[in-house]
């Protein structure tokens, strides 16, 4: 087990280093420094926030700097807003979309496994087709497209949830159910089709030839091992979850790290960008490293220990 | 005396995107206590489906009974609500399927699976059902059943697994055990020993069998009758001798004669040519007959009915009608070297 | 048991027609003919493909036959609700609404196709090198695109469009630059499948010969989920580009995308939610149509897929 999370660990580490790495040199490669845009500088001050910031620094320099303050989450100054340091901004709006992003997916994995679950033993029926039209519209739908919609009949129109910010639960209801919608549609989808190929399973008929009832053949045989594709779709829900963050936490007035990603590409605050890409990346890989000790306790064919397991 | 269990005429049909497919068409057989009867024929021909349907086990929608009847215990299967089939199922049949690796619930216990239908059928305590599983998973041969009854399918061996299938099949003691081809997924000298512990079970148990498969040296082995069956219908049956010594219908000589000999050379395995019907669009006539070699007019349009050549062989084939030619099986479906069981 | 109306001659033997024998044995109407037909059943797969085929006609007509253009300010006229003048109202620089809507379907729907096609290329050059080389080759192929895949979608996107001048050719780089992959893996998997002994001999074994074997059963049983995915990378890119428009990376100006109407209109939604509905609905209505075609023909194509 120590073994393994150790292989995992250096691997999560291996892939920050490439991340880290491109982002530095993508940056490096955008149009105009960062000083470069509205506010007209005199070149003698740009020089001399140049020199502050260390960006006359050679290259390699400035690269071997951000690395080696980067793993210890020090990713510099904000470019834009002054006297704020990258990570303090991290941490104070992540936690807002810790909130949301535990909420969505919440919303989205109990209502999708529903769904798809009503869906399979209710298969052509007309419980199936209504899960199926919710899951191919909640497709369809973008999930900026539900925030305005929700925004606009719950919060505008009738006035019964708040417009915007983040200040109590009833704030987090709309823009947590907007972010939902897709990754929950997929989700009903992956469980209907999964449980439907688990219902028709040899062993499925196994259990019903034991005499077991309907209900415990359903849930104690098949939901379990239903749920497995479910579990493998957690990383991408993480990522389907914090870039919907984005555009959701912006819509919604949230002072989230989404919104701070989308007002630090639109300010092009390029420390704040990747320092923020960063995180989000070691969040993901954090999470995918969870999400696979999840399965190895889901699925006992999953040795997670690292003997002979893959 | 009664029969143990008495199948009239059953039909099975699917609704498919491609037209109803006739799965199963008119099939009539009977089951004593303690005997097994083995049902063969090749791939598609309905055996599955027959014998699913014995337990009401074929999916409905997609499937329907087309007509027939099943009956056990005086009572007609094809009648019973799913609630009292439950009643039925594992406790007086049950059921064993090809294919071990997929058979078995790979996220649950083998302990687990075996007591559950001990628990249901015969109102045992967590405890007592596991102990029980120790004891059926010693009767079927796994060693160190103890620590065994805890582990998962996947760190069973195939053979093990079947093992284990077994095992949960008898948990209850049934009257009838429904074994689907349970040794084709298996090599050679498993397949042996399941085969073997099949038969010592009986002898302890006492329970009938019906054993599927389209493997003749597995019946010569294991069974007492045999019902051959092609698209959909029951074309011959008879007790083993008769069916090995004494077949009358050109597919069971097919089928004879593609049966490995023991003293023959392997080179002239002799497989039938050409494919079973289309059941979505059954031949009118004898179901055989786009591939019998001595298939005669009649036999397309007509369906021959059965000949009753003994107190317990029939054949369908219109060969024995008395106008039809005179034809003799042809060499190769001679049994010839080929051991007969009993 | 005998039938009175048999004659002796019925029963002469009956001369096998080989042919016939074949004919009953494998009903196989052609891959193509029978996908069609499941495809057809599908009702609402045909409402995708009515929707599109409407969608692409109005993108062309839809701005001449509103006697309007999809740039002209006229900032006396704004913020129209819909009207008689104003189909679907005007912006808040006066545009008309209803031009620009079908001028952002062109936009919408070439970037969507675009994104399509390109992933298609790059999948089918990458895909088929990998799969038909196999070994080191593929391993190497496949762990080069396994990493990119690795890296979120939209956020490789949005960082390649911070560094990248804006335009429609640079969203649709951006778009592709990782897109491709997906398609690289199923073309691999396709093109594995198609090299595989097993399923050549399969086929071979009911008698077919070589080449019509391998049009008739092996490509098109290939093409099927590549022309499954190709179609869902449509809707996809229409989000993708819609999302960026929303963080102000889309199209630039003058150019109109939906995506960029429901973003401008986002600001006023309060006041003119007409000027987000339209838009919106159509980015929506285009998603659900690609979407369903898509599902109707992963259904039709694999019939193994459930019923
Ligand atoms: N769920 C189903 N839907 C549609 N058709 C079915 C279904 N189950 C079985 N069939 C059809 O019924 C026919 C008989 O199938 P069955 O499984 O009984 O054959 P079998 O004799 O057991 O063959 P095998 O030796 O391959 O197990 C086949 O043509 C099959 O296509
Ligand atoms: S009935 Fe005719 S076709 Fe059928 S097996 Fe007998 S001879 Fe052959
Ligand atoms: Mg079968």
């Amino acid at each position: 087990m120590a073994k393994y999370l150790l292989k995992r660990l250096a691997y999560i580490i291996v892939s920050l280093f490439f991340i880290i790495t491109i982002t530095f040199f993508l940056m490096q490669a955008a149009p105009g420094g960062p000083f470069a845009s509205e506010k007209k500088l005199t070149p003698a001050l740009e020089e001399q926030m140049n020199e502050a910031y260390g960006l006359n620094d050679p290259l390699y320099e400035q690269y071997f700097n951000y690395l080696v303050n980067a793993f210890t989450f020090d990713f510099g100054p904000s470019f834009k807003y002054v006297g704020q340091d990258v990570i303090e901004i991290i941490t104070r709006s992540f936690p807002y979309s810790l909130i949301l992003g535990i909420e969505s997916i919440l919303i989205a994995l109990s209502i999708g496994v529903l769904l798809g679950v009503i869906a399979a033993v209710k298969h052509n029926k007309f419980g199936d087709y209504t899960a199926m039209v919710i899951a191919v519209l909640g497709i369809s739908v973008p999930s900026f497209i539900m925030a305005t919609v929700l925004q606009y009949i719950f919060a505008i129109k009738l006035g019964a949830l708040p417009v915007a910010r983040f200040e109590s639960f009833a704030h987090t209801i709309l823009p947590a159910i907007a972010l939902a919608t897709t990754p929950l549609a997929f989700i009903a989808r992956l469980m209907r089709s999964s449980m439907l190929d688990v219902l028709n399973s040899d062993y499925i008929k196994t259990a019903k030839s034991k005499g077991l009832g309907q209900r415990v053949v359903t849930y104690k045989h098949g939901l379990r091992n239903a749920i497995l594709p479910v579990v493998s779709y957690l990383g991408p829900l993480v990522v389907s979850i914090l870039t919907g963050s984005f555009i959701i936490e912006s819509i919604f007035g949230i002072p989230g790290l989404g919104s701070e990603f989308v007002v630090s590409v639109t300010n092009r605050d390029y420390t704040v960008i990747m320092g923020t890409t960063v995180f989000f990346s070691v969040l993901l890989l954090v999470s995918i490293l969870l999400v696979d000790l999840l399965y190895g306790l889901v699925d006992p064919r999953i040795k997670v220990a690292g003997k002979g397991g893959k | 005396m009664s029969k143990l269990l008495e199948v009239k005429d059953l039909s099975i049909a699917f609704d498919t995107y491609g037209g109803e497919v006739q799965a199963v068409r008119g099939v009539t057989f009977d089951l004593d206590e303690k005997e097994t009867l083995a049902i063969v024929g090749e791939s598609g021909s309905g055996k599955s489906v027959t014998a699913q349907s014995l337990m009401r086990l074929v999916p409905m929608p997609p499937g329907k009974f087309a007509g027939g009847s099943i009956v056990f215990n005086e009572e007609d299967l094809v009648e019973k609500s799913d609630k009292q089939m439950e009643g039925i199922r594992g406790k007086d049949i049950s059921m064993i399927f090809q294919d071990p690796m997929t058979s078995l619930n790979p996220t649950m216990p083998i302990g687990k699976q075996i007591s559950e239908g001990l628990i249901k059928h015969q109102n045992m305590s967590k405890k007592a059902a596991h102990n029980r599983g120790i004891e059926l998973l010693k009767l079927v041969g796994i060693p160190n059943p103890e620590r065994r009854i805890d582990q998962y399918p996947h760190e069973y061996s195939g053979g093990m697994r079947q093992r284990a299938m077994i095992a949960i099949a008898l948990a209850c003691n049934p009257k009838i055990l429904i074994a689907d081809e349970p040794t084709t997924a298996l090599d050679v000298t498993i397949q042996a020993q399941i085969l073997d512990l099949m038969r010592d079970v009986q002898e302890e148990t006492g329970t009938a069998i019906i054993l599927i498969t389209h493997d003749l040296g597995v019946v010569a082995n294991a069974a007492n009758r045999v019902a051959v069956m092609y698209g959909g219908k029951i074309v011959e049956t008879g007790n083993v001798n008769e069916i090995f010594y004494n077949p009358k219908h050109p597919y069971t000589w097919g089928l004879l004669s593609s049966m490995p000999k023991i003293d023959g050379d392997d080179e002239e395995l002799l497989a039938i040519p050409g494919s079973p019907p289309d059941l979505a669009d059954p031949p009118k006539g004898c179901p055989f007959a786009a591939r019998c070699p001595y298939a005669m007019k009649v036999c397309e349009n007509h369906m021959p009915e059965y000949t009753h050549l003994s107190e317990t062989q029939q054949t369908a084939c219109w060969l024995l009608d008395e106008r039809a030619p005179d034809v003799e099986a042809p060499e190769s479906a001679m049994v010839g070297g080929t051991k007969v069981h009993e | 048991m005998a039938l009175p109306q048999l004659k002796d001659s019925d029963f002469e033997p009956l001369q096998i027609n080989d042919e016939e024998a074949e004919k009953i044995a494998g009903e196989s109407t052609s891959y193509w003919k029978d996908a069609w037909r499941r495809f057809r059943k599908n009702k609402l797969a045909l409402f995708g493909i009515v929707m599109i085929v409407l969608l692409g006609i109005m993108s062309f007509i839809g701005g001449p036959i509103s006697g309007h253009n999809y740039f002209d300010n006229d900032l006396l006229n704004a913020n129209k609700s819909p009207s008689g003048e104003h189909w679907f109202g005007t912006d808040n620089l006066g545009r008309d609404i209803f031009a620009r809507t079908w001028y952002g379907a062109k936009i919408s729907l070439f970037i969507g196709l675009m994104a399509a096609l390109i992933d298609l290329v790059i999948g089918i050059i990458w895909g088929s090198i990998a799969g038909y080389f196999g070994g080191k080759v593929d391993e190497y192929m496949m762990r080069v695109a396994d990493v990119l895949y690795g890296v979120p979608y939209l956020l490789v996107v949005i960082l390649l469009m911070v560094i990248l001048p804006q335009g429609l050719w640079t969203l649709i780089i951006a778009m592709t630059i990782t897109g491709w992959i997906n398609m690289a893996r199923i073309v691999r998997g396709q093109v594995m499948q198609l090299r595989s002994e097993e399923y050549v001999m399969a086929s071979r074994s009911l008698g077919a010969s070589n080449t019509r074997l391998l049009f008739k059963h092996l490509v098109p049983n290939t093409m099927g989920p590549i022309l499954v995915t190709l179609t869902l990378t449509i809707p996809n890119a229409i989000f993708t580009e819609a999302f960026l428009s929303f963080l102000g990376l889309g199209v630039p100006a003058p150019l109109a995308s939906w995506g960029t109407m429901s973003s401008d209109a986002l600001q006023s939604l309060q006041y003119y939610p007409f000027q987000l509905f339209f838009p919106a609905f159509f980015i929506c209505l285009t998603m659900l149509a690609f979407n369903v075609i898509g599902d109707g023909m992963r259904d039709a194509l694999d019939p193994k897929e459930r019923k």
